[in-house]
């Protein structure tokens, strides 16, 4: 096929191309609605993980390691569901920090360390340059197909410009800076972009599924014919299973673990997937679009290899079979569509790869050097804005050479698969630093470094030197023997671990090591401020979204000096916009004001990260900024605060519930204490009744005799006085025991005088003596001893006034008519026990404690008059407590009360 | 979004991942062929097929879920 022809075909195409970013653009500013804000625009654009790696290099691959070619499409395919929980999570973070790239993800996660940010960067640069080169070489290949091999990509004898790889090189370079760089979004939206990458995705797999069919159906009829001759050879028979196309266990995972990681972390990925996102709900789309595309782009892959294999002799690429296969049957203009499919495919990935690199490359390499030498700055004269897009052009442009120069040097000997898989590996050195730094709080900036660093330096040692290696450009002995003789030391099998392949061999000692020093140098360092607060950020970002915003950074600039420095990077317009914004979030008026406020800061800082990068925007921003001193503690103290919050809230439920049980008591309490009050008021009144009347007796009695003394007979005198010494005889009784309360608690600081007594003994005088009483007021006694140890230690006196009390309170209370009283004596093991029971109303359940206390007196009913003092049982119950003992009532309403006694035996 | 629902998701993965290596793996991987195409075509395309309809019904209910309670 003519050179001119093939040309003609791409540049109309890439004009196509142009077309459809630039209207998409046109119309998201006319109309402020952009087509790119769909789900699944979003997924299709995702599809820019199929690159011509998919598109020539999986046949390419198919045709020597059967299906092993398919674990690259279902690493990200199993870990999809798990998007909704990473994928969405590292969405919330940058559109949060307004991050525009994974190196300043990184970096913003470690305190927006500047380092880790260069460090990122170039890795990302080194680990993706020989995937870009493949993409070069894939083009230049299929020109040389195409052309019938007239162009071929490599001409070591020929000037450069001889050279089509070097004209495909140059033409990439261009498109790149078309559709990455033509302008500078303070977002680093590029929506013309990102329509392209969509439209470039259906084309290439509209593409493939042709050349698929055709090969299926009209280069052989069908699935069913080719694997039935594929069987029949035994080179092609061992590619239908794993197992016969020597393909280990280890390899197999290996590649699903790089797979899945990559395709969240790769720049152009990360890019596309995190930073040109405009929706976190289309991550539920992508979950899986994503898949089903990447199933439907690899069902031909393996029927299109075996028919490549089957008709083509050793010597034809395999990386080249998919066009080759249409050209041997003469569909040169179906050749032709397919060669625009890969093509599709290079393109859309140099382009988004350089794109996504050409801003790490601008915001943290260049423009922190260029702050650092004061090129860009508060008094340089440069337009920042203008020098920025240079900066950015030159990068891409920059990239893309290197990428050619790989290609010259290291990248000819190897299909498209293996170099790709190098970049694949150098990207999982990320997954440390980038996952765990979104779930482990405790990653340190240093863990960081260190882990990305030795995973680097392994990864560098074991792939591409050794490839530079068998390219001759470094002496083969390191291979064979190791660096100075050191067998261990081979990048082959490091360590002594030999029988892996190269990509299975470097992923695991990177990734181990990797991981190893970033998790134990994080365990044994302590993160900064900034980075304790970017990290709980990070982890806590759902708490975030919230609107918990906390100030963290306490700041202060000059408001004009801050204007200069956004103005630079912004855009005037742009900053005036901000400001309004700024303003009516926060109802303020900052016309008249000279100083800016901490939260115009952070908000101007993370609008500037949006253009140049976190660790430069805050290089910008700290130039005219004065940051007050901000220590560890005080740190620790605002993140705790939601903690100590809740923490707080809890121990307060506690509280008011502990409040409540108190609360509860004290009612109870109060509730008895009123009773109380009533009873004593009632009892004052009693009292001072009780003294009334034989006082009010003995004054009239009294004045009887002495007024009419002659005139009464003399019995009459005898009845009035014998009234009157009863009468004075109760009033001395009230007041002895008044008395005997005093004397009673007197004694009880005192130790009272004791010695060993037989209740039986004391009882028994006590009935003696009160056996009139009891015969007068026809009262039954039925006295009852069980046992015979009656000894007790104690005062006799005291006791036998216990023994009185109750029963002259058991006499007062029994029935009025047919009274019975019952005293049982008890020998219970090592303690006495005295019953006195009556047959009167008994005691209410609520008053059986309170008969014991002072003034107490039992109300019998409304008109009853009391007929104690209301200090016996009190008198005792304290005598009871000096013996050690116990007293209280069994009683029941209208059953009588029983009156128990225990004392202590000797 | 509830967590239960999240969950349904890391089971599918976890039952994606065990399908999609060994020893599960080794059942299919076959060099036969099984109605014209071979068994571990069969295999892995299939299961890679229903996971993505599980996800795909996933994705549906959580977008149902929503619009029925805006």
């Amino acid at each position: 096929m003519n050179l001119t022809f093939v040309l003609v075909g791409a540049i109309f195409y890439i004009g196509f191309l142009f077309f459809v970013a630039w209207w998409v653009d046109q119309r998201s500013r006319q109309r402020s609605i952009s087509l790119v804000q769909n789900p699944f625009i979003y997924s299709l654009s995702l599809a820019v993980y199929c690159t011509a790696w998919t598109y020539f290099g999986s046949v390419g691959r198919a045709a020597s390691g059967g299906l092993s070619f398919l674990a690259i499409y279902l690493g990200p395919s199993l870990t999809a569901p798990l998007w909704i929980f990473v994928l969405r999570k590292m969405i919330l973070i940058s559109k949060h920090q307004r991050i525009t790239s994974v190196a300043d993800f990184i970096s913003s996660r470690f305190g927006k360390s500047g380092t880790l940010a260069t460090l990122v960067t170039l890795l990302a640069v080194f680990g993706i340059v020989p995937y870009i080169s493949i993409q070069l070489k894939a083009v230049t290949t299929g020109v040389d197909v195409l052309t019938g091999h007239a162009y071929p990509y490599f001409k070591s004898e020929a000037h450069f410009w001889m050279d089509a790889a070097f004209w495909v090189t140059a033409a990439m370079a261009l498109f790149t800076i078309l559709f990455g760089a033509r302008k500078i979004d303070p977002n680093e939206r590029h929506e013309g972009m990102v329509a392209a990458v969509a439209v470039e995705s259906i084309i290439k797999l509209i593409a493939f599924w042709l050349v698929g069919l055709f090969v299926l159906y009209s280069m052989n009829s069908g699935p069913a014919d080719l694997f039935e001759q594929a069987m029949q050879r035994e080179d092609t028979r061992k590619l239908l299973s794993l197992s016969t196309s020597g393909v280990p266990v280890m390899t197999w995972n290996i590649l699903l673990l790089l797979s899945a990681v990559s395709f969240l972390l790769l720049p152009r990925q990360f890019h596309i997937g995190v930073v040109e996102n405009t929706n976190p709900r289309h991550v539920e789309t992508a979950m899986w679009l994503l898949p089903l595309y990447l199933l439907l782009i690899n069902l031909f892959v393996l029927p299109i290899a075996l028919a490549g294999k089957l008709i083509f002799d050793p010597a034809v690429l395999p990386d080249s079979y998919v066009i080759a296969l249409p050209q041997s049957a003469g569909a040169n203009s179906l050749a032709l569509l397919v060669f625009i499919g890969g093509f599709s495919a290079a393109t859309s990935m140099v382009i988004v790869s350089t794109t996504a690199l050409s801003i790490m490359i601008s915001n943290h390499l260049v423009v922190p050097v260029m702050i650092r030498m004061g090129r860009i700055g508060r008094s340089a004269g440069l337009e920042g804005f203008r020098t920025l897009l240079r900066i950015r052009r030159w990068s891409m442009v920059a990239v893309v050479v290197m990428a050619y120069i790989y290609l010259k040097t290291a990248g000819t000997g190897y299909d498209l698969v293996s170099v790709g898989l190098i970049s694949f590996t150098a990207v999982a050195q990320f997954a440390p630093a980038a996952l765990g730094g979104m779930y482990w709080k405790g990653a340190t900036r240093e863990g960081a470094i260190t882990g990305l660093v030795v995973g680097f330096l392994i990864w560098a040692y074991c792939l591409p030197f050794s490839s530079l290696t068998q390219g001759g450009y470094f002496s083969n002995t390191i291979l064979i023997e190791g660096p100075l003789s050191i067998d261990w030391l081979r990048p082959s099998s490091l360590f002594g671990l030999g029988g892996l392949d190269p990509i299975s061999h470097a992923a695991w000692w990177s990734l181990f090591w990797n991981i190893f020093f970033f998790v134990s140098v994080s365990l044994f360092t302590k993160p900064s401020a900034l980075t304790l607060t970017q990290a709980d950020l990070f982890v806590n970002i759902h708490r975030y979204q919230k609107g918990v915003e906390q100030e963290l950074r306490r700041r202060a600039a000059s408001l004009s000096e801050l204007y200069a420095v956004t103005n630079r990077f912004l855009g005037e317009k742009r900053v005036q916009q901000l400001i309004l914004q700024f303003e009516k979030t926060h109802q303020l008026n900052l016309k008249n004001t000279q100083t800016a406020e901490p939260e115009l800061i952070n908000f101007m800082e993370t609008h500037l990260a949006g253009a140049i990068g976190a660790a430069s925007a805050r290089l910008m921003i700290d130039s005219v900024s004065k940051e007050a001193n901000i220590t560890l503690e005080e740190v620790m103290q605002v993140l705790e605060q939601t903690q100590e919050v809740m923490r707080y809230s809890k121990a307060l439920e506690t509280k008011s519930q502990e409040l409540e049980a108190t609360t509860l008591q004290l009612t109870q309490v109060n509730e008895q204490l009123k009773a109380l009050d009533r009873l004593k008021a009632d009892f004052i009144t009693t009292v001072t009744h009780e003294l009334r009347t034989p006082v009010t007796s003995i004054k009239a009695l009294s004045k009887i005799l002495m007024d009419y003394s002659h005139e009464l007979p003399k019995e009459k005198i005898d009845t009035y006085l014998q009234i009157i010494v009863g009468e004075s005889n109760r009033i001395s009784r009230l007041i002895n025991q008044v008395l005997d309360i005093e004397k009673i608690q007197v004694e009880a600081q005192q130790a009272p005088m004791m010695e060993p007594v037989s209740v039986e003994n004391l009882v028994q005088t006590v009935l003696t003596g009160m056996e009139q009483l009891f015969l007068e007021k026809k009262i039954q006694l039925e006295y009852e001893k069980r046992g015979d140890q009656w000894q007790v230690l104690g005062n006799p006196d005291r006791l036998t006034q216990v023994i009185i009390n109750l029963l002259s309170n058991a006499i007062k209370f029994c029935a009025p008519t047919e009274g019975v009283i019952q005293v049982v004596l008890t020998d219970q093991d090592n303690l006495m026990e005295l019953r006195v029971k009556d047959n009167g109303n008994g005691i209410p359940a609520e008053a059986q404690e309170l008969i014991f206390g002072q003034f107490t007196q039992l109300k019998q009913g409304a008109q009853d008059k009391p007929q104690g003092t209301g200090l016996g049982l009190y008198i005792t119950r304290q005598i009871v407590q000096q013996h050690g003992g116990r007293i209280f009532v069994e009683s029941a309403l209208g059953e009588g009360a029983c009156f128990v006694l225990h004392l202590p035996k000797i | 979004m509830n967590d239960q629902q999240l969950a349904r998701l890391v089971l599918l993965f976890f039952l994606a991942c065990a399908a999609f290596t060994y020893p599960l793996l080794s059942i299919p991987d076959q060099p036969q062929l099984k109605a014209g195409a071979p068994l571990l075509i069969w295999y892995l395309f299939g299961v890679w097929a229903v996971l993505i309809a599980l996800t795909a019904y996933w994705a549906y209910i959580q977008r149902k879920n929503r619009e029925e309670r805006p």
